[in-house]
């Protein structure tokens, strides 16, 4: 008898066990992440906020550069209003972690793809495509009589942690056999302050961000890139692995950026551009492209014209460029790498259809 | 005859306390099997089960200044190995060199001089009352990396104090590096002498109150046996106060230990600087962040247990 009693004690208990156990219970929907940002009618944002070009907070609070621009998009694709992205600031170390853990639905903060990154067993993320073709580099001041990599060996190099150019560096280094001492800092501000008060000889990064840090420095022309390219930086809009619906959104949405450039359609003449769509059945590509036609919005759950929209609201790929880090900014970077497929670079968008 | 009275179960005065135990520890089991099994779900969702292997492949990066040889061919268990060196050699010497610097603020508190009591009074103010943070940054950036580099540094013989660090034995210039037979960098000095100043402030005010709780007859007994006041405290009031100090020390150790992490913001190669970098290489984050959580718990357990030891050595003899 006491025996059973005691069970009857311990019944509610495996009752609420089994209860927790199913609502913990999620997945199964293709897009959770989609439904979410579109329930929330926001969309949360993943970029550095320090880095000019890229992502930058003005002194009024406003965001602007190409990682921005590439929220916005999205944003203006799947809810139809490019200012409802709630941005975060994160560092190289916090990114994937606020990732994993849905703090943010997109991680746009010029990380590379990697293979480990990408892997299921590794970071197990999904990747969008590569906005910007970078390559590390290494910047020193031009006082110092550094020409090469190897007029680095023996001295401090500093290197914000968290990051692959750690890696490049010591597997660079070794090639050519040359000891040095990483100086490893947690963010980029204090890498760049540990440089300029003279600690280290120079200073490794992406050499897109070398030259963007460079323009807030008190004497931007006192500081030369070294020739050499450590390695492949192809800086990419990261999404969850868990959530396909949601990285094909990202991904056609930033191709659909590259695909109107090809077009030429820009943000000034994206209104014409749907009229002449509308009144031209015979041209079936726009108009399947600017969602006049067909079901490709649908077909990723997003408004049929989810690219008239994004263009709308920052432009194509190329005038995205050219505002943020190209002519049209403090940056001036070249295009290169970055040019059109039809221009001899490797920005391609796949067919939309 | 009547038959004996027999107490229900659930008055039974002993088998009610174990029930409820049991109650409470089955509780306790199903939150931690739901948490687990909740943590274990998701990361097989994620397709990052728990696994170490990766802890055997070379860790790729080198680590600037060790005391056990490192280069980048090694694994990541010697990185952390190595960081985890780093760390302890920051902690112990920081830990003197507080112990010293504090139990002189705190007992300066006393003094019949003036300037001097109220010198420690500004500084224990100022120094407990600032981010410890904002003060590491402070000695780095602006005291440490001040200093000059290259043939402009501060040349005595046999030591040269650099922009890069403190050389020991014959120091010589080499290509505008310098290099010594010893050398202290620059980052682990601003991150001790951070952590000195600020832990010895919080040790001083334990020295103060444990050198307060010795009655003043204590002193005047003393002094009218003729003894200096310097004999009256190292014979008289230390040993007591020691009793109501060695308590109050323990945190205040444990802190600095736990304060150690905060040497990402002035470059020091610390085991939570390691980690960071091997979760970033790796995308090992549960596994790492598990490997800090058992170092510094293993770290402050020990520092609790020897102090502890300490305890009941100053503690009275009660026979």
């Amino acid at each position: 008898m006491v025996r059973l009693r005691k069970l009857a004690l311990c019944a509610p208990l495996l009752v609420a066990l089994a209860l927790v156990g199913c609502a913990s219970d999620g997945g199964g929907i293709q897009s959770q992440k989609l439904n979410g940002v579109k329930s929330r009618g926001k969309l949360l944002c993943g970029v550095d906020g320090k880095l000019p070009g890229f992502s930058f907070v003005s002194p009024d609070g406003s965001y602007s550069g190409l990682d921005v621009d590439v929220c916005r998009a999205v944003a203006a694709a799947t809810l139809g209003d490019p200012s409802k992205v709630e941005f975060r600031d994160l560092n190289s170390s916090e990114r994937f972690a606020a990732l994993a853990s849905g703090e943010i639905d997109l991680l746009s903060r010029n990380t590379t793809y990697t293979l480990s990154r990408d892997a299921s067993g590794g970071n197990g993320l999904s990747f969008a495509p590569t906005v910007f073709y970078d390559g590390q580099g290494v910047m020193a001041p031009k006082a110092a009589g550094i020409n090469s990599l190897k007029d680095l060996a023996g001295k401090p190099i500093c290197v914000e942690s968290g990051t692959t150019t750690e890696l490049n560096l010591a597997d660079r280094m070794r090639e050519i056999k040359a000891t040095y001492t990483p100086l490893k800092f947690q963010t980029g501000d204090q890498t760049y302050a540990a440089y300029l008060q003279g600690r280290c000889v120079a200073v490794t990064s992406d050499r897109s961000q070398l030259a963007a840090k460079r323009t807030s420095f008190p004497d931007p022309a006192g500081h030369v890139l070294l020739p050499e390219v450590l390695s492949k930086e192809p800086l990419t809009p990261v999404t969850v692995n868990a959530d396909p619906g949601w990285a094909d959104a990202v991904r056609w949405t930033i191709y659909g950026l590259m695909q109107a450039e090809e077009l030429g359609i820009t943000q000034a003449n994206i209104d014409a551009k749907v009229a002449e769509a509308k009144a031209n059945p015979n041209q079936a590509d726009l108009r399947r492209f600017l969602g006049v036609e067909g079901d490709f919005g649908k077909q990723l759950g997003l408004p049929a014209d989810f690219v008239v929209q994004a263009v709308k609201a920052v432009g194509n790929y190329g005038e995205l460029f050219e505002r943020n880090v190209g002519q049209g900014s403090k940056l001036k970077l070249e295009r290169g790498l970055n040019r059109q497929w039809s221009d001899g670079g490797l920005i391609y968008s796949p067919p939309f259809r | 005859m009547p038959s004996p009275a027999v107490t229900p179960w659930w008055r039974n005065r002993r088998l009610i306390p174990w029930l409820v135990q049991g109650v409470a520890g089955l509780v306790v089991l199903v939150v931690v099997a739901f948490l687990v099994g909740n943590l274990v779900r998701n990361l097989t969702n994620a397709g990052l089960l728990l696994s170490w292997s990766w802890l055997g492949n070379p860790a790729g990066f080198d680590v600037s200044e060790t005391l056990l040889p490192f280069n980048a061919e090694l694994p990541y268990w010697r990185a952390l190995l190595a960081g985890l060196v780093n760390t302890l050699r920051v902690v112990v010497a920081g830990l003197v060199g507080a112990t010293v610097l504090g139990t002189l603020i705190g007992v300066a508190a006393f003094s019949s001089n003036g300037l001097l009591r109220r010198l420690a009074r500004v500084y224990v103010e100022l120094i407990r009352n600032i981010p410890l943070l904002l003060q590491l940054v402070f000695w780095y950036f602006v005291v440490f990396l001040s200093l000059p580099g290259g043939e402009q540094a501060i040349q005595l013989p046999g030591v040269v104090l650099a922009k890069s660090g403190l050389f020991l034995g014959k120091p010589e210039l080499i290509d505008g590096v310098w290099h010594g037979q010893l050398r202290l960098t620059v980052e682990f000095g601003a991150l001790l002498t951070g952590l000195v100043v600020y832990t010895a402030a919080f040790i001083a005010e334990v020295v103060r109150g444990g050198v307060a709780s010795v009655p003043p007859g204590q002193w005047e007994a003393s002094r009218s046996l003729g003894l200096t006041p310097l004999q009256t405290l190292q014979r008289i009031v230390l040993p007591q106060a020691l009793r109501v100090i060695v308590p109050g020390l323990n945190s205040q150790y444990i802190s600095l230990a736990k304060n150690s992490s905060l040497a990402v913001a002035c470059g020091y190669t610390d085991l939570y600087s390691v980690a960071e970098t091997t979760l970033n290489q790796t995308g090992r984050a549960v596994e790492v962040v598990l490997i800090l959580l058992g170092s510094y718990l293993v770290i402050d357990l020990l520092i609790s247990a020897l102090m502890n030891g300490v305890n009941s050595w100053v503690q009275i003899k009660e026979r």
